[in-house]
């Protein structure tokens, strides 16, 4: 018991969960911003892989790391735009679009990675992006090293959270966005376009997913390796649900499924001895399905999700 | 809702009376302003024209009925005029601003809109996860405005509301409104746009009798203040009720346009059906001994739930079954199929207990089913006629032998009831999806009825069909009732209730009156039982 509470009462155990929650926040807002636009998003993984590709390897070939995020996006936006054109105006399964995005974006991104350095059996590192000191905030006791000792991109992702619940509640277009999700002929019949609010949210979402992936390769390590994305996007996919395709619930999810995670490695060098590791790295994936059975079964679906839109059939 | 209290539908019902007796609206004077012009407009699909040269013109303060059958080509022009369709050939002009009738962008919403052209769909096109004001507003700021003016919208929404009488509570989410309420939402949505004409389509649909008087009211009041309004129909009463004009559409083309004013009922149901249509009444008959009895049935959930439903039908007879849609019928007609085992209570069909029998058992015992969503529960659409025709009795041995199916036999009776029944069909092998919805229930009627089972039971037969498939579905109903079978007819349409039930009962949330003779009841004490009213309330 004593080991726990000492776990949990230390700043780094805070920090780890804040930072290993990053992609998660990123990649969590991207897939419940597209299903609140009525499209599933499985493309997601791949986006992930495509993210932490384009971002590193635009850092390593000299963009700088702004530069790099900025590429990530655009990348996450390309895939975006591919599964928005065979989901939305084609109106094909949404499901089977999905996983080819993600076949397509992640055997592409290593095809790049291998055709641009068919050589090395080490992946060059780039200069990462390092921890923000926050005058103030960052020197604060236990605060200051658990909260505010994070480097931008965590920050930014904090951001995205706010800016998206703000556009999704509050302005014209987040209203378009959960209408089309629930009734898109509500939505046509006001006279706005369907498709057009459908594939930018799918952009969009899809871009933030990118990011992500930039966070793993230009924040959390500095080089681009194979299978690093390992799940996350899948997670994310049920961390939507998790959060009843809330924002500020999203974040709450992703938080704690960095929690979790945070704390099985932490549990492995305090009773490892004499439990096999491999349980503990399933914890987190354990919790996050009992989470998901405790509240999803009340989940408010978007009604309009995976229901394609045609045009003057009723 | 001041609008709808039940206190209030007396009143309004007398009022609405009083308007339906009179002859004549207020006259729109044949000066006014003509805001809405049609010309020419055809649309084929594939090798069906939809609209044949269709014209029309709306003038500001003129309430114009659109009278049609199924099929006739009603929504498909108000689509066009509203965008969602473009017309092959024709032109749709409005009066803009300026005063001049102005060519309308072909195929686009926005644009229609944008001229002032509100749209009220059948089917609503609200987001249910949104509220009444979010719906409201949606799509009237720019997109990528920081704010929404919401204050504004609703000190507008507000003086609309009480201008109209359309009162509704804006920050209700959609998904919690009654359908009358519901349909207001859709209305004020084209007055919060400015609207000049209003386009309702089959309005009174999904409406209890008092609040299609409240709407025709409402509708009444907004034209004397000048808004031009279509409403589409195949109801005669409410079209010689409630408007100035009609037309009538029939095989896409017009037939008729003219002033409603000395218009009589029989002579618009010729225009709308091309020729004079037998309508089917019930000959006095004395009924027989009890056949299916339900006590205190209890089951489902919610809305749609039974509570201790008792039901005595007898043989040879018609037992009416009124109810706004979604007050537990539904649910009745699965506990009867055997669909849906009652949580408590029995049903005995001819003294045998079913309680707990599946719908094979049921089917076996003598209980026809005719399904309220005929397209999804009484066929199965890629099958043939001949396969559906059989679908029921698959294991009979007439159909089946040591387990494979006697094709030819099936053949067979299918082309025997193809003729006995009128199906119209491309032959016994062609997919019954294919089949108008009056073709399908003939489907379902030849299924059912030709096995002379004890109790029918008919949920909505009618609904959706036009005039002709109506009265088919009706003398066969009647038929069954002659031979002795014990007809249950779940309907909304009260005229056809009135004309076919010995008696008749209302369900509100999943309770069943103890049902009357038809001949003590009129529409307005139903409509109002309907609603909710106790007998002794509507006394």
């Amino acid at each position: 018991m004593s080991d726990i509470l000492e776990i949990l009462l230390n700043a780094n155990f805070w920090a780890a969960a804040l930072r290993i929650a990053t992609p998660l926040i990123f990649g969590v807002i991207g897939a419940l911003v597209c299903e609140r636009a009525g499209v599933l998003n499985l493309g997601i993984e791949g986006i992930f892989t495509a993210g932490a590709m384009a971002g590193w390897m635009a850092v390593w070939l000299g963009t700088g790391l702004w530069g790099g995020v900025l590429v990530a996006a655009l990348a996450g936006g390309f895939f975006g735009l591919i599964h928005a054109i065979l989901t939305v105006p084609l109106g094909l399964s949404q499901h089977v679009s999905g996983i080819g995005v993600t076949l397509f974006a992640t055997s592409l991104s290593y095809f790049i990675y291998r055709t641009a350095l068919p050589d090395v059996s080490s992946p060059p590192r780039i200069e990462a992006f390092k921890p923000l000191d926050i005058p103030g905030l960052s020197d604060l006791p236990f605060i200051g090293p658990a909260l505010f000792q994070q480097t931008p991109l965590t920050f930014l992702a904090l951001a995205i959270v706010a800016v998206t619940a703000f556009v999704l509640y509050r302005t014209p277009l987040g209203l378009a966005i959960r209408a089309v999700g629930d009734n898109p002929s509500a939505v046509e019949s006001q006279g706005l376009s369907v498709y057009a609010l459908r594939m930018g949210t799918v952009i969009a979402g899809s871009a933030l997913m990118a990011l992500g992936g930039a966070f793993l390769t230009m924040s959390a390590f500095d080089a681009f390796f194979f299978g690093m994305v390992n799940g996350r996007g899948w997670i994310c996919i049920a961390l939507t649900v998790f959060a009843s395709w809330r924002p500020g619930k999203a974040l709450i999810g992703a938080l704690l499924f960095g929690a979790f995670d945070a704390f099985q490695v932490r549990l492995q060098t305090e009773v490892g001895s004499f439990i096999p590791g491999q349980v503990f790295l399933m914890m987190p994936y354990i919790l996050s399905i009992a989470a998901l059975i405790l509240v999803a079964r009340k989940a408010d679906y978007p009604r309009a999700l995976l229901v394609p839109y045609f045009r003057g059939q009723r | 809702m001041p609008a709808l209290t039940s206190r209030d539908h007396g009143s309004r019902h007398r009022e609405l009376q009083d308007f339906a007796e009179r002859p004549a609206m207020t006259k729109t004077s044949p000066d006014a302003a003509v805001v809405l012009k049609l010309d020419g407009i055809t649309k084929r699909f594939g090798a069906l024209t939809a609209n044949g040269d269709v014209s029309l013109s709306l003038r500001k303060g003129e309430i114009l009925a659109l009278l049609g059958e199924n099929g006739a080509g009603k929504t498909t022009l108000m689509n066009i005029l509203f965008g969602h369709y473009v017309a092959d050939e024709g032109t749709v002009e409005v009066l803009t601003e300026d005063g001049s009738l102005t060519e309308l962008d072909p195929g686009s919403p926005h644009a229609a809109l944008n001229a002032g052209i509100g749209m009220v769909h059948q089917h609503f096109t609200l987001a249910e996860n949104l509220t009444a004001l979010e719906n409201i507003l949606l799509g009237t700021e720019p997109l990528l405005a920081l704010k929404s003016g919401r204050a504004r919208a609703r000190e507008r929404l507000s003086d609309l509301m009480t201008g109209s009488g359309l009162i509704v509570d804006l920050d209700a989410r959609i998904s919690t409104l009654s359908v009358g309420e519901k349909q207001r939402v859709e209305i004020l949505k084209a007055l919060y746009r400015n609207a000049r004409v209003l386009v309702l389509d089959e309005p009174t649909a999904v409406l209890t009798p008092q609040e299609s008087d409240t709407l025709f009211a409402t509708l009444k009041k907004l034209a004397a203040d000048g808004l031009g309004i279509i409403f589409i129909s195949h109801k005669l009463d409410e079209v010689i009720a409630a408007s100035h004009r009609v037309a009538v559409l029939r095989g896409g083309r017009k037939v008729a346009d003219q002033p409603t004013e000395g218009c009589d009922k029989r002579q618009l149901a010729e225009l709308m059906v091309g020729k004079t249509v037998p309508e089917s009444t019930r000959d006095s008959q004395v009924p027989g001994a009890a056949r299916l009895i339900l006590s205190s049935v209890t089951t489902g959930a919610g809305r749609d739930a039974l509570h201790s439903v008792d039901l005595e039908l007898l043989s040879g007879e018609i037992l009416g079954i009124a109810g706004v849609s979604g007050n537990g019928q539904g649910t009745l007609a699965k506990v009867i199929s055997g669909l849906l085992p009652p949580s408590s209570g029995t049903i005995a069909l001819d003294g045998e207990v079913l309680t707990s029998a599946d719908a094979r058992r049921m089917i076996d015992t003598g209980i026809a089913r005719i399904p309220e969503d005929r397209h999804k529960d009484g066929i199965v659409g890629p099958m043939s006629v001949a396969e559906n025709l059989a679908i029921e009795t698959i294991r009979k041995p007439q159909n089946q032998r040591f387990g494979f199916l006697r094709f030819e036999a099936i053949a067979r009776r299918a082309k025997d009831a193809i003729v006995a029944y009128d199906i119209r069909c491309q032959g016994d092998k062609a997919p019954a999806r294919l089949l108008s919805g009056g073709n399908i229930q003939k489907i379902v009627l030849a299924r059912t009825l030709d096995a002379s089972p004890s109790v029918v039971l008919a949920a909505q037969p009618s609904r959706g069909l036009d005039v002709g498939a109506t009265s088919d579905v009706h003398r066969r109903l009647l038929e069954a009732r002659a031979r002795g079978a014990g007809v249950i007819l779940i309907s909304e349409d009260l005229d056809e209730l009135l004309r076919l039930s010995d008696r008749i009962a209302v369900m509100h949330r999943g309770n069943l009156s103890q049902p009357d003779k038809t001949e003590t009841l009129d529409r307005a004490t139903l409509g109002l039982r309907m609603a909710g009213q106790s007998k002794e309330q509507a006394a």
